[in-house]
């Protein structure tokens, strides 16, 4: 039996017996909800990551985003439908509803969700997992713990009020000193009519069992026996095995193959060419030539014995020393306005003291452990895909898009990913498997090497920033001028796109949390050469690190001390107007005096300026709010005479509002330091007639145990506030805190990354 | 033909002498708790145990392993988690997990060669395992941990 109770636009349930998702999981008996949600921000202007692909919501059609299930033994399933990709999701978002349902955690099982448009948005990226499923998540838990209470009150003929749900996984009652199991009621709770949701009462932050209390991950002992939990570990009866020889520059083509070097070798069983894309590239395969073997080793091995002939088509133009100049002069000229306070050519034309500089980021590979990978077995019409992916739904729209079928009869098994910061929400490795499983009749597993990965990686965009302002006697900025160039993300989507969108434009760029009279934020065009995607807090990166640096050059040119004139620059506090959809603003609004307050807790604990900075030791502060959470983050360095830069201690605030898992919260600041250094330190690449230069870890280095900072220290603000994001926000401040720092020591600029630029390592 | 113990068990291979011992465990003997990261054994995430030693699966072909004892991730929780298996889950060191195993092993060898390593010895064993989620500081906390465990 199933009633369907539609409480508000946004918020339904179900109470069904038994429904196809958790089928061989549950038993025909088990009380199983479905709750259903209308995401409320996927069309957040901060969610850039979904932007162009989210898919549209209609308010009347059922998303089931959270399903709980209680087996008559007492087990309790939830369903984690988002992505666990180091995140931690696997844990928060099934402690949350286990919390507001008094659930023992011990007899808590997470069940991962397959791709289904009926959970809503699965694209896990822009840091939402838990701002967005929160209330939802509680709301589910709370709506089945009352059903639980009302069939024990059934069963015992006493009224509901007497009888109480407690942490050991029962409802008691103690006038008569009865209890009753959570499983020994789950075939009466199902057949309670659904509350309605003003009948539910959620509990009150004090009564939290769970959310706010650090938990180690749910799986961390499968992680560390080695279990079979990755993309890159699945096996299935009969399967080959490919590697694709890419085409070297975007866009090519194949012009010849002579594969018989390849043909001969043991364990190759054939090639298969796979087709170019049609621009824009989005997310279609880029096209080559496949190798299918028996194994993955030999695979590898038959796609270096290709001998192919490219056409390498328009995109062999791209050289990066010419792109950089190029860009660097269109941010010199006026550009498109994004947003516009007072008149700054005003006081820019009075001739006061004026203050410029540039800064350049380039472009960054993802270079996430686990390289892409999928494994696909087309059968007929259905299809069926094991894949490391940030968006199940988006693999099965592009594999049903290519092979011309419906997106309902590809199955989407969602693994564990080996990280994935943005790259695994693209899904052309999974379209590649498909390709080739049709082809063979067999099931393929595509494996990108790491070459590949870094090669033809969907980039972290290269980008030039200038910025000028007008400064008064004490060195405050009465003007201020910004403009930010580089290849959008939507030319991923647009071949013709050239502008930042405004979901990129509100990525740190639109507006700056600095008490500035006039203020004026533009964009310039900049052409794509290569695919261009989300990587880890995305634009924030190059904005935050613009920002942030020259608000310590302003800070440098006053004579003062960077901290106190940060504080002065941020101002008392007061909410600042950044755009948001009016719901987003309404819940999340950027109130400048929090960002102050993370900028204090970091200050103290950093004990700043205690210590004079020079001679090869300082520290550096920045403060970003990215994906609605504010961070500050100190940097203490050192500095050697050969421009070697230990990090001793990083001392970051965080003020992401309630937190659902404190220690997983710690994890991913101290993890943004270390993934922070990376960029900071050596993340470039680079590319050569439209080849890049890189190609795996000796050439694209990333930050190792003895080059990251020692020691991260995380305090987290305790709030009240609605929950924001955590996985990425860190990485913004900690590159200009670095560069600040580097300054403090030794009084070079670093107004261009990677470090290596400016004599640093 | 090549034989070997892996895990205890003897195995002959008699496929590609050339091919890396990490294809030979992932996909003939299905051991996929040796992870891929780059093939250039520049990134520790297939380390694996020779003779009781780390070495890079990736990098070592078939035909060097002649007579030689593998020991994987799965053949050290064979008994129940290892002490820096432990370590790691009362650190909640992972967070993506991929490398992890490989940074288990690579742990598992320090402390066999040194029970009680410094920070410098830690720093030197380690820093051939690449981490891009960043849990540096977690793991040289949780080797000190098993460090203590062990002793």
């Amino acid at each position: 039996m199933i009633t369907l109770e539609k409480t508000s636009s946004t918020f339904a349930v179900v109470n069904v017996t038994r429904r196809s998702f958790l089928q061989g999981a549950l038993s025909a008996s088990a009380f199983v909800l479905c709750v259903a949600k209308t995401p409320l921000f996927a069309k957040a202007a901060g969610n850039v990551a979904s932007g162009s692909v989210a898919p549209s919501i209609d308010a009347t059609a059922f998303h089931p985003s959270v399903f709980l299930g209680i087996q008559p033994d007492g087990t309790v399933l939830i369903v984690s439908h988002r992505t666990e990709m180091g995140n931690g999701v696997r844990t928060s978002l099934p402690r949350i509803v286990a919390d507001e349902l008094d659930a023992d955690w011990s007899r808590v099982e997470v069940i991962q969700g397959d791709g289904d448009e009926r959970y809503g948005s699965q694209d896990t990226d822009g840091s939402h997992s838990v701002r967005e499923f929160f209330d939802t998540l509680r709301e589910t838990g709370a709506t089945a713990r009352l059903m639980l209470v009302r069939a024990a009150a059934q069963q015992w003929g006493v009224p509901e009020a007497q009888c109480v749900a407690d942490p050991a996984h029962v409802v008691s009652h103690k006038a008569s000193n009865r209890t009753i199991g959570y499983g020994d009621l789950a075939a009466l709770a199902a057949k309670q009519p659904v509350p309605k949701k003003e009948e539910l009462k959620l509990k009150s932050p004090s009564e939290w069992r769970y959310i706010g209390k650090p938990a180690p991950g749910y799986d961390v002992s499968d992680v560390c026996a080695g279990k079979p939990l990755f993309g890159m570990d699945v096996r299935v009866d009969g399967m080959l095995y490919a590697a694709i020889a890419h085409p070297p520059v975007l866009g090519g083509k194949v012009k010849s193959i002579d594969d018989s070097a390849t043909l001969k070798l043991k364990g190759v069983k054939q090639t298969i060419p796979i087709d170019p894309f049609k621009p824009p590239h989005h997310f279609q395969p880029l096209g080559g030539v496949a190798v299918i073997a028996d194994n993955t080793w030999s695979a590898f091995k038959g796609r270096d014995a290709l001998k192919i002939e490219w056409d390498n088509g328009a995109h062999a133009v791209y050289n990066s020393p010419a792109y950089k100049k190029q860009l660097q002069e269109t941010a010199r000229q006026p550009g498109k306005v994004v947003h516009k306070i007072g008149d700054p050519d005003a006081e820019f034309s009075k001739g006061g003291k004026l203050i410029e500089a540039e800064y350049y980021a380039p472009h960054l590979a993802h270079a996430s452990m686990e390289p892409p990978v999928a494994v696909a077995d087309v059968q007929g019409e259905k299809v069926t895909v094991w894949s490391p992916t940030q968006n199940p739904q988006g693999v099965q729209e592009e594999v049903a898009k290519k092979l011309g079928l419906k997106k309902e009869n590809v199955t989407c098994h969602v693994t564990f990913l080996g990280g994935g910061f943005g790259r695994k929400s693209k899904p052309d490795y999974a379209v590649e498997a498909a390709v080739l499983s049709k082809t063979t009749g067999k099931p393929v597993k595509v494996v990108w090497s790491r070459e590949d990965d870094i090669k033809f990686d969907y980039f972290h965009s290269v980008a030039a920033m200038y910025i000028k302002a007008a400064v008064d006697d004490k060195g405050m900025p009465k003007a201020w001028l910004q403009r930010s160039v580089f290849p959008p993300i939507s030319s991923t989507f647009d071949k013709d796109a050239v502008y930042g969108s405004d979901g990129e434009m509100s990525l740190g760029w639109n507006v700056i949390p600095f008490d500035v009279p006039n203020f004026r934020s533009e964009n310039g065009k900049a052409v794509n050469h290569v695919r261009i995607g989300w990587l880890r807090s995305v634009a924030n990166i190059y904005h935050a690190f613009a920002v942030q640096s020259f608000a310590n050059e302003l800070a440098n040119a006053a004579n003062r001390d960077p901290y106190d004139y940060l504080l002065a620059l941020i101002g008392s506090g007061h909410v600042i107007d950044v755009k948001q959809p009016p719901d987003v603003a309404a819940k999340y609004p950027y109130d400048t005096a929090r960002l102050r307050h993370v900028a204090q807790l970091a200050a103290d604990k950093a004990n700043w300026g205690k210590k004079k900075s020079g001679n090869g030791w300082g520290m550096g502060i920045a403060v970003h709010r990215s994906f609605l959470t504010y961070v500050a983050t100190v940097v203490e360095v050192e500095v050697d005479n050969s421009g070697a830069v230990r990090i001793p201690n990083v001392y970051t605030a965080v003020d992401a509002g309630i937190v659902a898992n404190p220690d997983m919260v710690i994890s991913q600041f101290q993890g943004a330091a270390v993934f922070g250094t990376s960029i900071a330190r050596t993340g470039e690449i680079t590319a050569t007639n439209g080849v890049i230069d890189q190609s795996n870890f000796h050439n694209y280095p990333v930050a190792r145990m003895n080059d990251a900072p020692v020691h991260v220290d995380v305090q987290i603000v305790e709030s009240s506030a609605p929950p924001a994001g955590v996985g990425e926000p860190g990485v913004p401040p900690f590159v200009p805190a670095l560069c600040n720092a580097i300054y403090a020591a030794t009084g070079t600029r670093v107004r261009e990354l990677p470090l290596t630029k400016n004599g640093f390592a | 033909m090549v034989h070997l113990k892996v895990n205890g068990s003897t195995q002959a291979f008699d496929g590609d002498p050339d091919m890396p011992l990490l294809w030979y465990l992932r996909d003939i003997l299905g051991f996929t708790g040796t992870k891929f990261g780059c093939g250039m054994a520049l990134c520790g995430a297939c380390t694996v145990l020779e003779n009781g030693k780390a070495i890079r699966s990736c990098s070592t072909p078939m035909k060097q392993l002649e007579g030689r004892e593998i020991t994987t991730i799965e053949g050290v929780s064979t008994h129940g988690p290892n002490a820096v298996q432990k370590a790691w889950a009362a650190v909640n060191v992972p967070q993506c997990g991929y490398c992890q195993t490989g940074q288990i092993m690579q742990a598992i060898s320090l402390l066999s060669s040194k029970p009680h390593p410094t920070d410098t010895d830690i720093d030197d064993e380690m820093s051939g395992n690449i981490c891009r989620c960043g849990t540096y500081q977690r793991i040289r906390v949780a080797i000190k941990e098993a460090a203590k465990e062990r002793a």
